[in-house]
């Protein structure tokens, strides 16, 4: 049973991580928490299957949707955030929050309130492996899941380590007014980390459609535990993210399966909350130096 | 500052709450104040939290639903008179604060807001999962006070609300709420001055949260029900929104921000299913242009107009 | 001259021409059209102003045209009490539909009771109901009937031990606490109690658990949503080979169509609405149900759904009591319903009386098994 706990630890914690890097790279571009994040998650899966029922063959149906996804973040950023870019961050949270009611309100009026269902990447027939007590069953598209979730890590790594607009945007979350003296636009920058997260969360939302469906609102809970999952990793750090997603999946997992299913939500936050009186900047954050 | 004018608040307010009968034409109006009273109770207790002494809390509608739980289940299921329930539901939370806190107020910025959502979390799924105590889900019936019928309980919470914001304008201007904002601008350097910042602290924590158990003890006894939403993430987020909506380090704006954002939904319900549509764009427009806050925004404009040459 | 004196005439007589003009009758309805409920509320709305429109155009009610004041309360208790004052104070209606959640209805009681105002509910808890209050009724099963049904069921095809898992939400623990309850009196002992959150994604771990307890032979999925889809779909990957039984809560297409394959073979207590076509011509409800579902369909291009048949019956309940009351007097529109006597519903055949204010028995609910993605009827 172990095994089994372990895969549906792994599954929700892939999408977790990447919900958390969407967090994440919006935080260190603009120092503002997005609660808009879940809602990405929601335009991915919800325009996947509204394009895949309009008769799209659903590679497309998933591109479009990731597209559509990237656009409104992009839209989000220029006219909600920039015209408020001075404010205290605390209002541009609001702002995001405002933001989150919105599009959830524009789901319903252009979709619809009913679950969907999007189908699976490679079929539903499920996998065993191992045998006997110790086998576990998994779909196959967890394995799409975890697959495309490692690429698209790997894949930002080489983004923010190797191409200029990654190190931009790197440099603009050290420091904005160095970034800005070197003549990168922090404009453009801020577009571009709303655009990509935007895109990770629809991701996410895409890849986990198959399994646990889609709705209207089906990006709050996701935002919150993505959220969670940010800070335990370390608010600002991609591979904190990382971690924290899986962590937080496979402590839920476990904690359904050992302990009290009923509880096994109040369990993860309490280790949560345990892991940051420990450790204040997360299991991978940095310890920043406090200006007075 | 002199002292006539921390009174100001106090007395506009409760200039307000007496005039306002005038334009209520019945029941349910009088309901649609009594709700903004009790959210401004929560508002004005967290605005010292998050406005003066800089903290954050993504989970104080957990407080708000204790003290609601506390007071119906003592009712409820042991009998107590709600007179001596209430109190002692607000005292058992202020206790949980203050113990609580101590461990929490260590983490800071995001670690704190997380520190607080999860607080938040857990309180409203033990509450959800208890059923045997809390009914569970959908809730508990609650006896009501001997009080009752909407007018009565309007002068009720009216007079909560100008009581709470009188101690609040009292807290902000005492040594101690000094010390709060000192802490605000740099919790290392109040500490080179001497400043106890992990008490000061937790005395705004423990204080928010008594007014909000406050809060949500009188409407469970004025509702005659309660339900586990009352401590959920979605309301926690709301009362944030209400404080900074209304302009933070503000006890009127506070105030303001819960009166707004609880109208607001009952105005837009004609809309029907654009609805939320529209609430969610108001939120955002209202912030883009009024960055600090609703009164701090009318304030500095009326300042503006003053200070014209004429 | 003639002239001034008639245009005086009408002038006078203006004033009584128009309070002769019958007020409409209102009924107030408060539905979570959006929000968690949203797939409750929202066939419920539909279903109310469908019918509402039909009987305008058949001539109304005793002469007076029937208005629907609805107001969505997105499955909140706190919103729901709100509107219900509304309803009551501004838009002074006569009498109440809704309240699609528990919580909803339970928030709305006092208000109905303290105002003397007929309230014909469209939730599912025992809890409504029992015990018995003046001016509280309702349409839907009660989730006690549910289990009954689900065991009795069970104890026919030789199960003696079952595993229960439930979501978070109210419907979920409230039917959990039901099952829990009346279990031993139909022979059936429940060896695991699992749980699931609400927006889970995945809950292959609580299944593995069921699946090692020793002894189980069948398990009862208590909840509505996203979750049951995702508990069948984990079922049959996990491979339970054991008979699975849903609720009744989620009676409708869409949770076929969501599990896929994975629904074939489940069972679920259902009202004999979702089987309009297959029924028997003998059956009681077959000209009530094929004639709803005809309509409902034909107009709103969806499948039914048993949640707009509750409030089918909710409406039609109270417009039959009002004509027999002839009037809108509260109190007689109460005794009226009161006094239901062979309605025959969407939901079975009503048969109110002073202690019972939903007036269903057990054989309301059909059994129904998924077969090929249709809904086929277990004699």
């Amino acid at each position: 049973m172990l095994e089994q706990y372990l895969l549906s630890g792994i599954t929700t914690g892939a999408i977790y991580a990447l919900v958390a890097l969407g967090f994440a790279i919006i935080y260190n571009a603009s120092h503002v928490i997005n609660f808009a994040q879940g809602e990405f998650v929601m335009i991915g899966g919800m325009a996947s299957a509204a394009f895949f029922e309009a008769g799209l063959p659903l590679p497309l149906a998933v591109v479009l949707a990731i597209g559509m996804a990237t656009l409104v973040g992009v839209l989000i950023e220029k006219l909600a955030v920039e015209p408020a870019r001075d404010a205290p961050v605390v209002t541009l949270i609001i702002i995001t929050i405002g933001a989150s009611i919105l599009l959830r309100g524009l789901a319903t009026l252009v979709w619809d309130k009913k679950i969907h269902r999007v189908p699976a990447f490679s079929g539903e027939t499920p996998i065993t492996i191992g045998s006997g007590a110790g086998s576990a069953t998994l779909l196959p598209q967890v394995l799409w899941v975890l697959g495309v979730s490692a690429v698209a890590v790997a894949l930002l790594a080489w983004f923010f380590r190797r191409t200029l607009t990654g190190k931009a945007i790197l440099a603009v979350s050290h420091n904005r007014l160095a970034a800005r003296l070197m003549g990168i636009s922090v404009r453009r920058v801020l577009a571009v980390s709303f655009g990509l997260s935007a895109a990770l969360g629809a991701l996410a939302g895409v890849l986990i459609a198959p399994i646990a469906f889609t709705s209207w609102d089906v990006g709050v809970m996701l935002g919150l535990k993505g959220f969670a999952a940010a800070i335990l990793g370390g608010m600002g750090s991609s591979a904190g993210a990382v971690a924290g997603g899986l962590a937080l999946g496979l402590i839920e997992a476990l904690g359904a399966g050992y302990l009290s299913s009923a509880y096994k939500d109040v369990f993860a936050f309490l280790i949560i909350i345990a892991a940051l009186v420990f450790l204040p900047h997360g299991l991978l954050g940095r310890s920043a130096a406090e200006r007075v | 500052m002199p002292p006539s004018a921390s009174r100001k608040p106090v007395l506009i307010l409760a200039a307000l709450i007496a005039a306002l009968p005038l334009a209520l034409p019945n029941d349910y109006t009088y309901e649609v104040a009594i709700l903004v009273g009790l959210n401004a109770i929560v508002c004005v207790g967290l605005n010292l939290l998050i406005g003066y002494a800089g903290q954050i809390s993504l989970g104080h509608a957990g407080f708000v639903g204790l003290g609601a739980y506390g007071s119906a289940i003592l009712a409820a299921r042991y009998g107590w008179p709600a007179w001596l329930a209430m109190p002692a539901s607000v005292a058992g939370v202020a206790l949980l604060a203050w113990a609580i806190g101590r461990p929490i107020l260590r983490l800071k910025g995001h670690a704190l807001a997380m520190g607080t959502l999860g607080f938040g979390i857990i309180v409203s799924i033990v509450l959800a999962t208890e059923d045997r105590f809390t009914g569970g889900p959908d809730g508990m019936a609650v006896p009501p006070l001997l009080v009752q019928g909407e007018k009565a309980w309007y002068w009720i919470v009216g007079a909560a609300l100008v009581g709470a914001v009188w101690l609040a304008q009292n807290l902000i201007d005492s040594p101690r709420g000094r010390a709060l904002r000192a802490l605000h601008g740099s919790e290392v350097a109040a500490g080179a001055l001497g400043i106890d910042a992990a008490a000061h602290k937790l005395s705004a924590f423990v204080i928010s949260a008594l007014f909000a158990a406050t809060a949500g003890a009188l409407s469970a006894h004025y509702a005659g029900f309660i339900t586990p939403g009352k401590a959920s993430f979605l309301h926690s987020v709301e009362l944030v929104t209400m404080v900074v909506f209304g302009g933070m380090a503000s006890t009127l704006g506070a105030v303001a921000g819960a009166a707004v954002l609880t109208t607001l939904p009952q105005l837009l319900t004609v809309f029907k299913e654009y609805e939320m549509v529209l609430l969610g764009a108001a939120m955002m427009l209202t912030m883009i242009f009024m960055p600090r806050g609703l009164v701090p925004t009318l304030e500095k404009a009326l300042a503006a107009a003053r200070r014209r040459p004429r | 001259m003639v002239l001034r004196t008639l245009l005086g005439a009408l002038a006078l007589a203006l004033p009584a021409l128009l309070q002769a003009q019958p007020q409409p009758i209102r009924i107030g309805a408060f539905l979570a059209t959006t929000g968690p409920a949203a797939f409750l509320g929202d066939p419920e709305q539909k279903t109310l102003e469908l019918y509402v429109e039909k009987l305008n155009a058949g001539g109304g009610l005793l002469g007076r045209r029937l208005e629907l004041v609805a107001y969505d309360s997105a499955g909140d208790a706190e919103k729901a009490r709100g509107y219900v004052k509304r309803l009551l104070e501004q838009d002074k209606v006569d009498l109440l539909v809704g309240g699609s959640t528990t919580g909803e209805t339970m928030a709305a009681v006092p208000l109905a009771e303290a105002a003397g105002v007929p309230f014909i509910s469209l939730a599912g808890a025992v809890v409504i109901i029992e015990p018995v209050k003046k001016w509280v009724f309702k349409t839907p099963h009660t989730d006690r009937m549910a289990c009954e049904k689900v065991f009795v069921d069970m104890r026919a095809r030789g199960v003696a031990k079952a595993a229960l898992i439930s979501g978070a939400g109210g419907f979920d623990r409230s039917m959990r606490a039901e099952c829990l309850k009346v279990a031993g009196k139909h022979g059936i002992q429940i060896v695991a109690d699992e749980t699931y959150g609400a927006g889970d994604t995945d809950m292959t771990a609580q299944l593995a658990k069921i699946k090692a307890t020793p002894g189980v032979q069948a398990v009862l999925n208590a909840g509505f949503g996203q979750g049951p889809a995702v508990v069948t779909k984990n079922y049959r990957q996990i491979g339970i080979g054991l008979p699975l039984y849903q609720s009744h809560g989620v009676a409708s297409k869409q949770y076929v169509s969501l599990a896929g394959d994975a629904a074939e073979g489940v069972r679920l207590p259902a009202a004999a609405l979702l089987v309009a076509d297959t029924l028997p011509d003998a059956d009681p409800q077959k000209k009530v149900v094929v004639s709803y579902k005809r309509d409902y369909e034909s107009r709103y291009k969806q499948e039914v759904s048993t949640f707009g048949g509750h409030a089918y019956d909710g409406l039609m309940l109270a417009v039959e009591a009002i004509r027999r009351a002839g009037s809108t007097d509260k109190a007689k529109v109460r005794d009226a319903l009161e006094a239901t006597r062979g309605y025959v519903g969407t939901g079975g055949v009503v048969n109110m009386s002073a202690q019972d204010h939903m007036g269903l028995d057990l054989s309301a609910f059909r059994m129904l098994e998924v077969r090929k993605g249709d809904w086929q009827l277990v004699k």
